[in-house]
């Protein structure tokens, strides 16, 4: 045989390791990053970090082409000719910043109000809106609105504690896990660790979500359900477990706000019925007397009548006993068969209550009541971003925990885990501040939750303060604003003018806004030779479509040379066995003259002379964003980062440490407070978890709290809607306020699906972000570019041959908004009325610094500019947005289209003429 | 031609579970950033930002849609790499003696001091593994990371290939096909895994492990009402449910 050559097989791999945090998307995964002779030479992931534990995903393990990528920007650039023009001069930072505070300083003075701030893919968001406040604007908001708000608060509402990332399946415990919604994305390397532990046990897996790919291609079953239907296939699950007695009635009297009794008549109808102290009561089973909600060896009983008042528990079980929810009800309009529906009940029933287990852990809860174990239902439920992506993704999302809840199945063994600093209730959190005056601070944060109409953001005249209308109304919970509206809201004057639109990493000329080729020209849109929007200030590490729409650039850097902290007081990166925190930090220096954005808006609030971050003599409080997470105190003892705080020994409060970063640095780049094991399981209501909380400070005092079923902030809602109480809505939206508000999670088509009925719009269409793509980044990645550089709208099996389309096709795709002209592909394992594509690859042509016939900008595609931001007009004047009603999330998954076949072409359509390329175009990678 | 040896000590190889894999294409980039810097020359990429960008990858990810004869359509995700075959088609195609199958591991390998980028091996290889770097001139594959499973370099738990390192879901295993007590050839074993295209007579050492059964209804018994309703009415239910308590 041949002779074998010699071979190195222990070549050195790198001069160093530097242990930072990711940043391809929210999941925030530990990453160490190999260095030779001062280059990034290779990225892999950290094993001991908690949220990956070494595995990485395609976008983490490609980081170094993002760090290289041509498209990042090299110095701040100031527009010199038409906006949309791409004519930028370079400037030095002394002279973008002194133009920046002269066009600030003045609004602040006047009307701070004229300053738009929102943030898109901002992992700082506690910092951001730290800053807008002490600006004084109201108009402050990240992404949220257009992403998951509706997740977000239907689960603060509902248990305190949401999907994405702010809980999880007992993976090591749970034996039936059902996955609900499309999206591909999140909370990525946490679920597919997860679903390796579930397959490696043998546990069962079950998919909801008209598409089967990704997680639902390894499901054992998948229900291909129809969009917008979810909340009620949830419901009529929830008929079957009524109907058969199958719910955990311990569960629901104990933890739950079921045997709270509702005022059944008069001024207060809805209200939770309470006390002379104003506290909500329960009926004690041993006495048949009313007694303290939270009174030790009480004994709630869920069937009493006091006074006329009914517990939430019989109005919960006479409304989904009812035949409408039925699954022969249901089955047509879901597109899931009657049989599956009671088969998944019976299952669901099997698992929680036939191979229920425990742990030998006693316990005391929040009555003083001990318990000698931890008993738990082995059935495990999660939700992507798709359930919650239409205008009853709210009540959906509230269904969706309604099943948690009645199955017993929330904070116990196998079942969902909320993660440190939840759960929370929903009293815990602010309410919304929007104040303003001149020169002055906000009243307080900009984002919160309602909890009735008079926590509402309105004028005197009942228009809206915020220029997003967010707690209006229109969506009275919009925790997290609307985003979407922000540009549209601005252009049309609705509610007011703005003078100046600052963005940080937020692509709105494209791929982050409704009707994009609409959102283009109001960024350009000019009145007796000004602009509608008069100054736009943008932030971004990359030459995004959005950059060309700016007046003045201030280039951010990259992942890896910047300090980031990931708070407690923002998206940690808790398990829901430790609370976590991490940090980034410059691990490369940039080659560029580009600054880290947290730090160049300290800066400028130091030139704006903003309190809190100046001192005394009025020189700047901040060097640095460094010195801000280190040294920022919150709350007395309470800063960003909860680790090595004080002597360095510190955990959760304590004094500023100059040694905390190096100390983070020093563990990997994060930091972990553990929870004692008898408070590792309903943590609600364990008073061994309530204490923890507060000493490593999540909050001043013990929160413990009943799982709200009724909502009561939603009863006032509708309450006012139906004419009660002294503030009232207006008249047009009465009808929508006594839908959506109703205090228990409720189901109704999605306003999409009303708008395209009888109109010939009979396929839903969505998208959803692949694994190995974050939003529009991707596409300047060398490596995944070559994975996903092209997208086809997959066509189901039904309408591929009824309209006998082949390989190589285009489909002209219209909706009530528009039409786009696309390639097409087959797709069998699709719901059979349902459209879709991957999100974000399409690109506009001299972005990113890509090839202008790069596939991304001749054959790529967005289906934005088939969704509308606004409902259709009734004729009114009103200006709804196409949102949740709620909570103002945008309803992106509403669209319906029809599909008719074109021939093959080279390019699709809309096809928008090149942007000037800002950076020049790629050619060779690093 | 070159020769391949008689046998192997080892049988190193990749166990892949399609019963696992969702298709995140993490492997993929895991491999291309380790190799780019690891044995032999870069994976180079042309016009990385261009029209047609085109760069050597030594491990894809393919998303196959299946339609049983019965129930619904499904995807399958299927990772695709070098299977290092025991009667390997690209090592005895090789004109120079560059492509070769070491004797104590089984790992197929080119020796790219040797290799003259003649692309026969490629075109022999059944499993389209192998991919010729247009920068460097010679044909690229799969290692099994041989600079990182012998690496006195990197810490015990990180001598295995990249790709196996980087998997979220864990759905590829490495180990030792020639010893039946290894975790890869224990899983293969109990889970039925197979090699790919066994009749080409390449005698694979990678093993497919196979998804399992989809769609099966669990034996549940549909859940039977406590009672009529619409006899007892909503307090008959509400009295019943309750009484169990």
């Amino acid at each position: 045989m041949t002779v074998q050559p010699k071979i190195d097989t222990s070549p050195l791999v790198s001069d160093e390791i530097r242990k930072t945090t990711c940043y391809m998307c929210a999941c925030r995964c530990g990453i160490n990053v190999h260095l030779t002779s001062g280059k990034v030479s290779y990225i892999e992931g950290n094993r001991d970090h908690p949220i990956n534990k070494g595995v990485l995903c395609a976008k983490g393990a490609s980081g170094i082409m993002q760090v290289t990528a041509p498209s990042r920007l090299r110095a701040p650039l100031r527009r010199v000719g038409p906006r949309g023009s791409g004519a930028f001069e370079e400037i030095s930072w002394d002279e973008a910043l002194a133009l920046a505070v002269s066009w600030m300083a003045p609004l602040r003075e006047t009307a701070p109000e004229k300053l738009a701030f929102f943030t898109g893919r901002d992992q700082s968001q506690s910092f951001t809106g730290w800053w807008a406040q002490a600006f004084g604007t109201p108009n402050y908001a990240a992404h949220g609105g257009f992403c998951s708000v509706n997740m977000a608060a239907g689960g603060i509402y509902t248990i305190g504690g949401a999907f994405w990332e702010f809980g999880q399946p007992d993976w090591e415990r749970t034996k039936l896990f059902v996955l609900f919604g499309v999206a591909e994305d999140h909370d990525s390397n946490p679920i597919k660790i997860g679903l390796g532990r579930l397959k490696e046990r043998g546990a069962r897996v079950i998919g909801v979500n008209p598409i089967r790919t990704g997680y639902n291609a390894v499901a054992d079953d998948w229900l291909g359900i129809t969009p917008g239907t979810d909340g009620l296939l949830i419901l009529s699950l929830i008929h079957c477990l009524l109907e058969a007695g199958k719910v955990d009635l311990e569960y629901l009297a104990r933890f739950t706000n079921a045997p709270l009794l509702v005022v059944e008549d008069g001024p207060e109808k809805g209200m939770i019925a309470k006390n002379a102290e104003s506290q909500p009561f329960v009926i004690d089973r041993k006495t048949g007397q009313p007694a303290p909600w939270d009174g030790k060896g009480v004994q709630p009983d869920l069937g009493a009548t006091y006074q006329g008042n009914r517990t939430v528990f019989q109005h919960m079980a006479e409304r989904y006993l009812s035949p409408d929810y039925a699954p022969e009800a249901v089955a047509s309009r879901c597109g899931i068969a009657a049989d599956r529906i009671r088969a998944l009940a019976a299952e669901l029933a099997h698992v929680a209550f036939d191979q229920a287990i425990e742990i030998n852990q006693s316990w005391t809860d929040f009555r003083g009541d001990f318990h000698t174990t931890m008993p738990g239902r082995p059935v495990s439920f999660h939700a992507m971003r798709g359930i919650s992506a239409h205008s009853n993704g709210f009540q959906t999302a509230r269904a969706l925990h309604l099943l948690q809840i009645v199955l017993g199945t929330v904070e116990v063994p196998g079942g969902y885990r909320l993660k440190p600093p939840y759960p929370k209730p929903m009293e815990a959190h602010p309410t919304p501040h929007f104040v303003t005056a001149p020169g002055k601070p906000l009243s307080g944060p900009h984002l919160g939750y309602v909890r009735g109409p008079e926590n509402l953001a309105l004028k005197e005249d009942g228009s809206a303060i915020r220029i997003d209308k967010a707690f209006t109304w229109e969506n009275p919970f919009s925790a997290h604003g609307l985003m979407h509206m922000l540009i549209p809201n601005a252009h049309a004057g609705d509610p007011y003018k703005i003078d100046t639109l600052f963005l940080y990493m937020a692509n709105m000329a494209w791929n982050s806004s409704m009707n994009s080729a609409k959102v283009m020209e109001m960024l350009t849109d000019q009145v007796d030779g000004e602009y509608v929007i008069p100054r736009i200030i943008y932030s971004d590490a990359y030459a995004s479509e959005m950059v060309a729409y700016a007046d003045l650039i201030l280039p951010d850097t990259t992942y890896l040379e910047r300090h980031d902290c990931i708070s407690l007081l923002d998206r940690p990166i808790s398990e829901p066995d430790a609370a976590g925190d991490s940090i980034r930090w410059p691990v490369v220096e940039p080659d560029r003259d580009v600054r880290p954005f947290q730090s160049v808006l300290l800066d400028l609030g130091a030139r704006l002379g903003l309190a809190p971050m100046v001192n005394a003599d009025g020189t700047a409080r901040y060097k640095d964003y460094a010195d801000y997470i280190v040294n920022h105190i919150r709350r007395p003892g309470v800063g960003p980062l909860i680790g090595f705080r004080g002597d360095g020994t510190a955990e959760g409060r304590g004094d500023a440490n100059p040694d905390q970063l190096a100390r983070y640095i020093e563990n990997g780049g994060f930091y972990q407070a553990h929870v004692p094991e008898e408070a590792a399981f309903y943590k609600p209501w364990n008073m061994a978890y309530q204490d923890w909380a507060v000493k490593t400070s999540f909050y001043e005092t013990p929160q413990p709290y009943l799982f709200s079923i009724w909502s009561e902030p939603m009863r006032k809602f509708q309450a006012a809607a139906e004419g009660l109480g002294a503030i009232q809505p207006p008249d047009h939206l009465r009808a929508r306020l006594k839908q959506a508000m109703d205090p228990l999670p409720i189901w109704y088509p999605p306003f999409g699906d009303l708008e395209a009925s009888g109109w010939g719009y009979p396929v839903h269409a969505i998208t959803q972000r692949p694994m190995d793509m974050y939003h529009s980044w991707g596409s300047q990645n060398a490596w995944l570019r070559q994975i996903r550089g092209t997208n086809y709208l997959y066509l189901p099996t039904k309408i591929w041959t009824e309209q006998g389309f082949s390989e190589g096709d285009y489909a002209r795709v219209i909706s009530p908004n528009g039409g786009i002209t696309v390639p097409v592909a087959h797709m069998a394992a699709l719901n059979e009325n349902t459209v879709w594509t991957w999100n974000a690859i399409g690109k506009r042509k001299g972005a990113w610094a890509l090839d202008d016939a790069a596939p991304e900008a001749t054959t790529g595609f967005l289906l934005n500019h088939l969704i509308s931001e606004l409902l259709p007009d009734k004729g009114d004047g009103a200006r709804l947005s196409n949102s949740d009603p709620v909570t103002g999330q945008a309803a992106w998954f509403d669209l319906r289209v029809r599909i008719e076949r074109v021939d093959p072409r080279a390019q699709s359509e809309p096809s928008f003429g090149p942007i000037p390329h800002v950076v020049p175009q790629g050619k060779e990678r690093a | 031609m070159t020769s391949l040896p008689v046998s192997t000590e080892k049988r190193l190889g990749l166990a892949i579970d399609l019963d696992t894999c969702v298709g995140c294409q993490a492997c993929v980039t895991a491999c291309k950033g380790w190799n780019d810097q690891g044995y032999g020359a870069p994976l180079s990429d042309q016009n990385p930002y261009g029209a047609e960008p085109s760069g050597v990858f030594l491990n894809r990810v393919h998303s196959y849609a299946v339609q049983p004869i019965e129930g619904a359509a499904q995807t399958i995700n299927f990772p695709r790499s070098c299977l290092h075959c025991e009667d390997a088609p690209c090592v005895t195609v090789c004109p120079t003696g560059a492509s070769y199958k070491r004797s104590e591991d089984g790992i197929v390998l080119v020796n790219e001091d040797a290799c003259i980028g003649c692309g026969l091996c490629a075109w022999a290889c059944p499993y389209g593994a192998r991919e010729m770097d247009a920068a460097a001139g010679v044909m690229k594959k799969c290692t099994l990371c041989v600079d990182r499973i012998y690496n006195e370099n990197l810490p015990e738990e990180d001598r295995e290939p990249a790709c196996v390192r980087g998997c979220p879901t864990g759905a590829r295993h490495f180990g030792d096909f020639a010893d039946p007590d290894s975790k890869v050839s224990r899983l293969s074993a109990e889970r039925g895994g197979y090699a790919l295209m066994p009749d080409l007579g390449t005698k694979p050492v990678n093993r497919y492990l196979p998804p399992r059964k989809k769609d099966v209804r669990h034996e549940a018994s549909v859940l039977a009402p406590l009672l009529d309703i619409k006899v007892s009415g909503f307090v008959g239910w509400l009295d019943r449910v309750l009484g169990k308590i």
